[in-house]
């Protein structure tokens, strides 16, 4: 996994800037993500993380610089653009229907159909048998393929999500904040389908806040702040605390504790 | 008479006492000791339309026994047929719901296409056939409008609706008060081709006097429930109405998807306008006015969700049943026929509160 030659890149970003009127939300951003590889942009908010994935989902269009798809440059014109390159985004909150059944959710937008003409329907058995099967590479058994989406833990939904997409063909796996929402315990779930994702040739670009969920998946890191580019290091060339400390902006945290410990004591001196 | 199909899609409540999912990161694929909680109990109860069919054997057992009209074979004939033109509309009306949206000028639409229908063929000539394919294209055209506006500014369907249920209740009134300079449109039964159409779409069978409208019905219960469970579209319905962003996310064409429900709504109010002038052999300027919203009580009761995305087609055609059932057992029973109205709005409170709760449970063990 931490290979020492280079894979090629499936996914490369040259120099992308992206403007929304006089406001730079994104300046010369360089980035690749290869396969079988997790690449975590970290980012506090505000950072530019959601302009990235909406550039590299399709959502919105760079305004200067590349976007390469092993080696093409291209210029997508919408999420299904992107899907269709092989490049699928799991959003954080908006990617199942809750009320709606495990395989329904699963190939929803791309139903497995048999017949012809008024009689063509979903293949059920098929939807169900292949759901099943999938979930069970990332390890969970769906005890019943006809429960709610609803009904599965935060983690489990992020899973029917990534499942779908790798299923689906995605190359690519761009994960937004899949941990954000999500308690502890389940957010170790859905790091295991990251790694889970890497460990089957994608390549995966993970963006979160919070470097603890980062580093321990990640092979390589990427610190956005206030659009521009912090950092990028590959595993083993920055520890932990210097993950931290560099993501909350280190001289501006050291500031922070420093006021904040004059501001306890100056209770006390009065 | 109605379990044709197999329903709509899982719609399930968590099995009771099914652990709490959030509680089991189950990384490793166990062999499951929550499997054997899904007992054919459990499978039924999760079922939209479970609450309705429950209703629809209490009321129809009611009447049975309290009066002796109800239960014969044309007393049969009867409640089946007021149920099955509002159970037409209420099947139509339950799509467009599971889809998200509301249709209120479904009602006053089976007016207009009737009073169309009325005065291309007496005003103005037409034979019935072309008149009533005239009338389809008509009606799917109010429906795309309906749609388009729906889905191009975002506006709530409520709205948008109720403002094309106003202009066509204004539009029945003054074209047929210009045009006949009365407030019908009568004579149906003169006009070439009223014979063959009157067979087809509301003639009598057997002599009990059973309406051919209850063919249509139960057809098209079977049609719309087969959609739901079993077709792309079916498939679709539930996704938009259920989260349009997710859906829109999976590639699902969500605009035209709604678009196309306001259609089959509005052609679904031509069929039941066009039935009930063939067998008036004329229309009421003010037909259809206050019937959307029991189509929307019937689809209710059968289960539909208000907020979308869940719902049966079997459900809103025994939402239907009840209320026919009620309405003609309230008759038969004697009473002031004004009751009925007080029954809606109860069974409506019930079966929000019973909606409410089916909710819970399927949405449930987020965490």
């Amino acid at each position: 996994m931490t290979a020492t030659a280079e894979p090629s890149p499936l996914l490369e970003v040259r120099g992308v800037s992206k403007y929304f009127g006089n406001v730079i939300a994104l300046k010369d951003i360089s980035l690749a993500v290869a396969p079988g590889e997790v690449t975590c942009v970290l980012g506090d908010n505000g950072a530019g993380k959601s302009s990235f994935i909406k550039i590299l989902s399709g959502v919105h269009q760079h305004d200067e610089g590349e976007v390469l798809v092993e080696g093409d440059p291209v210029r997508f014109k919408s999420p299904r653009d992107a899907r269709e390159r092989g490049i699928a985004t799991v959003f954080q909150d908006l990617a199942t229907v809750p009320l709606m059944s495990v395989w329904r959710n699963f190939f929803l937008g791309s139903e497995p159909t048999v017949g012809k003409g008024p009689l063509r329907r979903i293949d059920v058995g098929f939807a169900q048998q292949t759901m099943r099967e999938e979930m069970r590479k990332m390890g969970i058994d769906v005890r019943d393929p006809d429960q709610p989406v609803g009904t599965l833990s935060g983690g489990e939904r992020q899973a029917v999500s990534i499942a779908r997409a790798v299923y689906f063909g995605a190359k690519v796996l761009i994960l937004d904040e899949p941990t954000s929402a999500l308690g502890v315990k389940q957010s170790g779930v859905v790091l295991r389908y990251v790694v889970q994702a890497r460990e089957r040739g994608l390549g995966v670009i993970f963006i979160t806040h919070n470097p603890h969920h980062a580093y321990p998946v990640g092979d390589r890191f990427v610190i956005l702040n206030r659009g521009k580019l912090m950092g990028d290091w590959r595993r083993g060339a920055i520890d932990r605390d210097e993950l931290v400390k560099k993501m909350s902006g280190g001289a501006e945290l050291d500031q922070l504790t420093h006021e904040l410990e004059r501001q306890l004591e100056a209770p006390e001196a009065r | 008479m109605m379990d044709a199909g197999r329903g709509s899609p899982g719609t399930a409540a968590a099995p009771a006492g099914a652990a709490p999912a959030g509680a089991a990161p189950a990384p490793e694929p166990v062999a499951d000791e929550r499997l054997a909680n899904i007992g054919l109990g459990a499978r039924l109860m999760r079922r939209p339309e479970v609450g309705s069919l429950l209703g629809a054997l209490v009321i129809c057992a009611f009447f049975w026994v309290t009066t002796e009209a109800f239960g014969t074979l044309s007393g049969i004939a009867n409640w089946t047929d007021v149920a099955s033109t509002l159970g037409i509309m209420a099947v139509a009306v339950a799509l467009l719901m599971i889809g998200g949206e509301f249709d209120l000028s479904a009602g006053v639409m089976t007016g207009t296409t009737g009073l169309l229908m009325g005065l291309l063929t007496t005003e103005w000539g037409l034979s019935m056939w072309p008149a009533i394919a005239l009338t389809f294209g008509f009606a799917a055209a109010v429906g795309f409008v309906n749609g388009y506006i729906v889905v191009k500014t975002k506006l709530p369907s409520f709205i948008v609706t109720l403002a094309t249920f106003f202009v066509l209740q204004g539009i029945n009134l003054g074209v047929t008060k210009a045009i006949t300079g009365t407030v019908r449109v009568s004579g149906l039964g003169a006009v070439p081709g009223y014979d063959s159409a009157a067979n087809l779409l509301s003639s009598t069978f057997s002599s009990y006097n059973f309406r051919i409208s209850v063919i249509w019905w139960i057809a098209i219960t079977a049609l719309a429930t087969w959609v739901l469970a079993r077709t792309r579209f079916g498939n679709w319905i539930f996704a938009v109405g259920g989260d349009a962003n997710a859906s829109r996310n999976v590639g699902v064409p969500v605009a035209r998807v709604k678009v196309a429900l306001f259609m089959t709504t509005s052609t679904c109010a031509a069929l039941v306008g066009i039935m009930i002038a063939l067998r008036l052999s004329s229309v009421q300027a003010g037909q259809g006015i206050g019937e959307e919203f029991t189509y929307i009580i019937a689809a209710v009761v059968g289960g539909c969700l208000l907020t979308g995305g869940y719902g049966s087609a079997i459900g809103a055609s025994l939402g239907a049943l009840i209320v026919g059932m009620a309405f003609i057992g309230i008759q038969f029973s004697g009473w002031n026929t004004d009751w009925r109205f007080l029954f809606l709005g109860v069974i409506l409170l019930l079966a929000v509160l019973v909606n409410n709760l089916v909710r819970h449970r399927a949405e449930g063990a987020r965490r």
